[in-house]
Formats: C-alpha cells, structure tokens, sequence
C-alpha cells in the first residue's frame, strides 16, 4: 500500500472505496451520481459536454453551455484554460489560447458556474490543469467552486499518488473528484484510480492528446472490462469521440461519452457566440440521439465482470 | 552545515524536499515507470556501465580537461580561474552525457524511436547524434523563435538524419518544444522514448539526467584535487533547467566549504516575461513562485492565477520559466546561491572570454562567465574557482555577429 506523505486522506477514503455503491444515507447523492442513476434507469448512453470557458469570451461560454445543456448534454466539463495544455491537440490548445487573451482566469470561470447555476441544473465538472488550481490554493479553490455550485473536478495532469491534499479538499466540500484512467494504466493503478474517484471515472480512449477522430480504437471494450473489474462507478469514455457513429456503438461499453474537440471545433467556425450556441446545440443533440438509438447498457452483457 | 549526503535526493517518489515529484497525465505513469525500473535494472549492471563509458571515453571525448585559465586569473586580479571544459565535448556541449546515457536506456526497453525538444539546439544536435550512433530513429520539437536564432543547430540535426519539427505554439521557445515532445510521447509512448535534455520533468527524470551528468564533478573533483592539492572555494555554472549545474555541484554537495553559484538568465529586465531568473527573486526578479509544470512541482515564472509566463533570454538555453526540482530544493536550503545575469554581460563575457583565452563559450555559458568577471575583483588572490564552461559558442555566431 502506498505510504505517500501527500496521501493523508487515503486512509479514510478506504471505506468509501466503492464509493459508487456507497449507500445513499451516507450523504445526499450529488447532482453527477442523481443523473448516471436516472441514465441507467432509462438504459441510455449519458452525453458529456467539455467546452473551453472563456472561449471566446465568458459571456459566450455561457450561451454556449445553456444551450448545450437545454440540447440534451447530461454534463459539462468546464474547461479552465491553461498555457501550457499537454494533454491537448490543437483543436483545445487554441480555444486555450483565445481564453486566455480575452482575459480568463479560474476566479473568472468560477463565476462562470456561478451564473450557470441560476440558470441550470445540469451537473458541471471543472477541467483543470493542476497549476491554476494549486495558485488559487486548494482549500479556497473548493470552497469556492462549491458554493459556486459546481458538482467536481478533474485535474489533467493529476494522478491519485499526487493528489492526497487535493482529495481532502475536493470531498471535504461534497466536489466529486474524477481521475483518469487510461490504456497504459496497470491494474494495480486502476484500482488505485478507482479508489480515488468519486462521481464517475473518466477513461482515456486511446494513448494520445484530445482531438477528432475517426474511429474508435479496436482494444476499447476490452480496457472497459478491464476496468469494470475496479470500480462500479460509472465510466465515462473521452479522447477522440467526435462523430456520432462513435456515441452510437458506446452504449455498450460505457455509461457516457465524453465529446470536447468536435464541440469546440464548433465555437472556433463560429461567427458569433449566438451562432456558437446554435451550432453547439445542434451538434449535442445529434450526439444525444444517437446515444439514445445506439446500442443500450441495458441491452448488453459487456456490462456485467461476471462474465469474465 | 545543513549539506546532505548526495545520495539522500529524490526520495522514493522523486521528491526534492517539497519539490519534484510526477505530475503527468495517467497514460504516462506507466511508462515512466518503466524508465524507473529499466534505469534501476542499468545502474546495478556492470555490462551498461561499461558500454556507457565507452561511449563516454571514446565517441564523446571524455575525460575533458580543467584548464587553468591563466590569462583571465590575471586579467581579473582574483581567484585562480579553472575552466571544466565541457564544450570540447563531441556536438559542443555538456548535453552528450545525458544523451548517450538515455540512449543506452532507450536501447535497454527496446524502443526504436527517440523523441527530444531543444532549445538551443545543443540538446538536439546531441541527441540526434547519439540515436545515429546507435541506429534509433529521432524526432525532435523545437520551437519556431529558437529554430530561426539557432539555425545552424537545425542544419546540424537535419545532417544527422533526425526529422526536426518546428513548434509555433505559446513562445515558440523551449517550452513549447517539451508541451510537443509530451504530446507525441503520450501518443506514440509505446514504442518511443522521451530523452528529456534537463534534469526537469517527471520523476524519474531529473534523477536520471543528474546521475548522467555528474560525470562532470567527478571528473572536476578528481582533477582540481591533483592541480591544487585542495578542494575549489567556489563553483560557477548557468542555470536554464540546470542540468550542467547540478552535473558540476553533485560530487561537491557534501563538501561543505565549496561553495557554488548558479547563474540564471537576467535577460534584459525584471519585470515578468522579461528574464528566466527563477531562483535569483531576491535580486529583484518578478513572477517565481513554485507550482507545477511538465510533470514537476518547482519554481516557475507565472502570472497570479497560475498561468505560465513568457521569458526572454539572449540565449535559447537558458529561456525557459521552470528550473530543475533539485535546484529548488538547493536554493531553498541555501546550499547554492543563485543570481542572473543580463543579455548584455553574457555577450561582453563572451567576447572577453574569447579574446583573453581563446575560447568562444556558448551564450549559455556565458551567463557563468559573466558572473565570474563580476565577482572576480572581490574574491581572494588565494581561492580557488571551478566554472563550468558547458558549451561551445559556435551555435551562436549569428547572434554574437550583431552585437559586435
């Protein structure tokens, strides 16, 4: 077991390991947890929605993200745009790039969710690079994002062996915290991966950076299984879903699909943030229904470890 | 004195003190770790050790001598001036030891292609070397600005058959160079390896590149030893991610009366974006203050909300906004103390250096020297200094051209 000086909360957070199945008594299930319950519910694919905010201005953002919601996305990822995003193709380092010269700051994306919260009650995760959260501290930067009414976080370039203090702080306000796992993660990480999330774990399709793409790699169903083995938190599939021919054979493998590049391709060719909302939207619902006539979770027995 | 054994750094995590440590997206821990396990495996062989030397003794041209700099000494009235002459290295520059090492590493896990970004281009050039030597096939990033002021360095490359990819992204300068190599890393991360130039990055790296470099003290220690019958007073390096620094410091960390000085580049002002000074704020520099970038918790120029800053440095080397974690780890202990020096002093010091000893040191390099002339009329006529003269200025002609 890990003894890492930076991993204080690992020990308290054993208990709450499957932390999916964690009883509802326990606290009140959050926004993320209420909707993967009503998706499986319906049997139907989620849709998750990654825009850059401040892309090309917060007041954009949003329009934007309204909209996408309103379109049928069961899920934001609030991108918080970051100088140096390695983890991203050009398609999000250039929405980066625009939101940082029209001035976006974390403070400034916090409001942000702020003045979605009025208007939406769609779960909203922040997407991060660790260093603007870290700058802000992260005891202020939960405090802050929770009573701004986001529901969690993801931090890029994060992995639980780094993220003890970050854990305490994120829970310690009722923000989810979501890790990734990914192709090259070996089993012993993804329990660990699966150990440190809360809310939903984000799987990295394919080794590489975000972008379009276009097909689905081959080893996917099978580095879903793998992962089932871990966690029975939902898992919500991103990296290079682009096209709704990806969404639609999803369905039997994950819980979500996780669209950002395809989404923000959408904002760049816009002529204005009116035009982004509408060609956003459009494109979300789209997706949506093809995660609604795709093939469903409930119909499938990749779903269900047993089978191994 | 508060000097640990050298040994003691990074701990099992890669941790520096509070610094380093492995800040990556998930798809790159487990191939970190396997350069973990794989460079662990090579430090206990006999057979790696005994191939690197070679390649060491015989491609790259080690030992390379302390030269008595005895005009300078008395030009300067001060100390008696040695110089570790890592820029008669093969392809000019300290950064063949941390190449070749890598390279044998990458043969080791039996990757085929190498990945690397440059500023200067002396890592480059170094690397793209290395991999035709022992036929492995080599990408290396660099951005447009330092492509454009280094030009002769991507002729170089290009020579030795390594693909150069020009990246126009952010600064367009060296860090921009290592987001690209991060980025193909994470996507070809199966049969690639990334040969990181600097002792920066993720765990295991800057352990990885000291341990290849501190060649470089050894040798110094073992021969200031025999000419002076005593340990050097001083040390004097430049500082971009610190790597011939920490490669010249190593064997003397646990001497506790050697005292060492790493120079960061001044540029042409303090303000933020004007300088790479990291570590020297209390001169005056603006915008450090420790955070995370490319996979380690270490000091960095940015801006108050966490976004990093631009820099500026007359050379390519030196003009990058983080600094190695062991180097944080140094500064903050005070076992080194770090300053800057300004555009202008390098190329004066360059100039002054070529004329008094025939030798045209590297812009980078030159930062030390310039540090060296100041501080020189201050010092005693009895101590001794060790400066590390990592690389040749040929690269920089160009730029010296203009100003002289």
């Amino acid at each position: 077991m890990s003894n890492s000086p930076t991993s204080k909360s690992s020990g308290e957070n054993v208990a709450s390991a499957r932390a999916g199945a964690r009883p509802a008594t326990e606290k009140h299930a959050g926004r993320i947890e209420r909707k993967f319950r009503a998706l499986a519910d319906a049997g139907e694919l989620g849709l998750i929605a990654y825009i850059t905010a401040g892309d090309p201005s917060l007041e954009a953002s949003a329009k934007i993200i309204v909209a996408a919601a309103e379109a049928g996305a069961d899920i934001i990822e609030i991108g918080v745009p970051f100088s140096d995003p390695v983890a991203d193709g050009p398609i999000i380092q250039r929405a980066s790039e625009r939101a940082l010269r029209s001035g976006t700051t974390l403070a400034g994306v916090l409001e942000l969710v702020r003045n979605l919260r009025t208007r939406t009650d769609v779960p909203l995760v922040l997407f991060s690079y660790f260093n603007p959260l870290l700058q802000m501290g992260l005891e202020k930067f939960a405090e802050a994002a929770a009573s701004a009414g986001a529901d969690g976080a993801l931090a890029t370039d994060l992995t639980p062996e780094e993220a003890g203090e970050y854990r305490t702080a994120l829970q310690g306000r009722g923000l989810d915290t979501i890790f990734l796992a990914a192709p090259t993660s070996t089993d012993e990480r993804l329990a660990r991966i699966a150990e440190a999330s809360t809310g939903f774990l984000y799987l990295v399709s394919r080794t590489g950076v975000t972008g379009t793409r276009e097909a689905l790699p081959e080893g996917l169903p099978a580095l879903a299984r793998r992962i089932r083995k871990f966690t029975t938190l939902p898992i919500a599939v991103g990296f290079g879903i682009s096209a709704p021919s990806h969404v639609s054979v999803l369905g039997g493998i994950a819980d979500a699909a996780v669209v950002g590049s395809a989404l923000v391709a959408e904002v760049e060719k816009a002529a204005s943030p009116d035009a982004a909302a509408i060609a956003v939207a459009a494109l979300v619902r789209v997706l949506k229904n093809a995660a609604r006539s795709g093939i469903s979770r409930r119909s499938n027995t990749l779903e269900i470890p047993a089978a191994e | 004195m508060t000097s640990a054994a050298p040994q003691s750094v990074p701990d099992s995590r890669g941790r520096y003190g509070p610094f380093g440590g492995r800040y990556v997206p998930e798809t790159l821990v487990a191939p970190l770790e396997e350069l973990e396990r794989a460079y662990a495996e090579a430090r206990a062989d006999q057979s790696f050790q005994k191939e690197l030397d070679d390649l060491f003794h015989n491609f790259a041209g080690r030992p390379t001598p302390l030269q008595f700099a005895s005009r300078l000494t008395a030009q300067l009235a001060g100390p008696r001036i040695y110089l570790k002459r890592e820029d008669l290295l093969h392809t000019g520059a300290h950064k063949i030891n941390n190449a070749l090492g890598q390279g044998l590493l990458a043969l080791r896990m039996g990757k085929k292609r190498i990945i690397a970004e440059t500023g200067a281009g002396q890592h480059g050039v170094a690397t793209a070397a290395v991999a035709a030597r022992l036929g492995l096939s080599c990408t290396i990033y660099m951005g447009t600005e330092d492509m454009e002021r280094q030009r002769l360095n991507v002729f170089r490359m290009r020579l030795l058959g390594a693909e150069v990819t020009g990246v126009d992204s952010g600064s367009r300068t060296l860090k921009d160079a290592i987001n690209e190599a991060m980025r193909d890393w994470v996507t070809n991360v199966r049969t690639s390896h990334y040969l990181l130039g600097s002792v920066l990055g993720a765990h295991p790296y800057p352990q990885i590149v000291r341990d290849f470099q501190k060649i470089i003290g050894e040798e110094a220690r073992e021969q200031i030893l025999r000419a002076e019958g005593r340990l050097p007073d001083h040390l004097f390096a430049c500082v971009g991610g610190g790597s011939n620094a920490i490669g010249l410091f190593h064997a003397f960390l646990g001497d506790a009366k050697v005292k060492m000085l790493g120079v960061e580049a001044g540029g042409r002002g303090k303000s933020l974006g004007e300088h790479a000074a990291r570590l020297a704020a209390a001169e005056g520099f603006a915008g450090a203050r420790p955070g995370v970038l490319q996979g380690t918790y270490t000091y960095l120029l940015q801006t108050a909300d966490g976004q990093i800053s631009t820099t500026h440095s007359v050379s390519a080397g030196l003009d990058y906004p983080g600094v190695g974690p062991e180097h944080a780890w140094l500064a903050e202990r005070g076992r080194v103390e770090y300053t800057a020096a300004g555009d202008g002093e390098a190329v004066e010091a360059a100039r002054t250096l070529a004329r008094i000893e025939g030798i045209v040191p590297a812009l980078e390099s030159a930062h030390a020297v310039a540090e060296l002339i100041r501080r020189a009329p201050k010092m005693g006529k009895d101590e001794v200094v060790v400066l590390n003269l990592s690389g040749r200025g040929d690269k920089d002609m160009e730029i010296l051209s203009r100003y002289v």
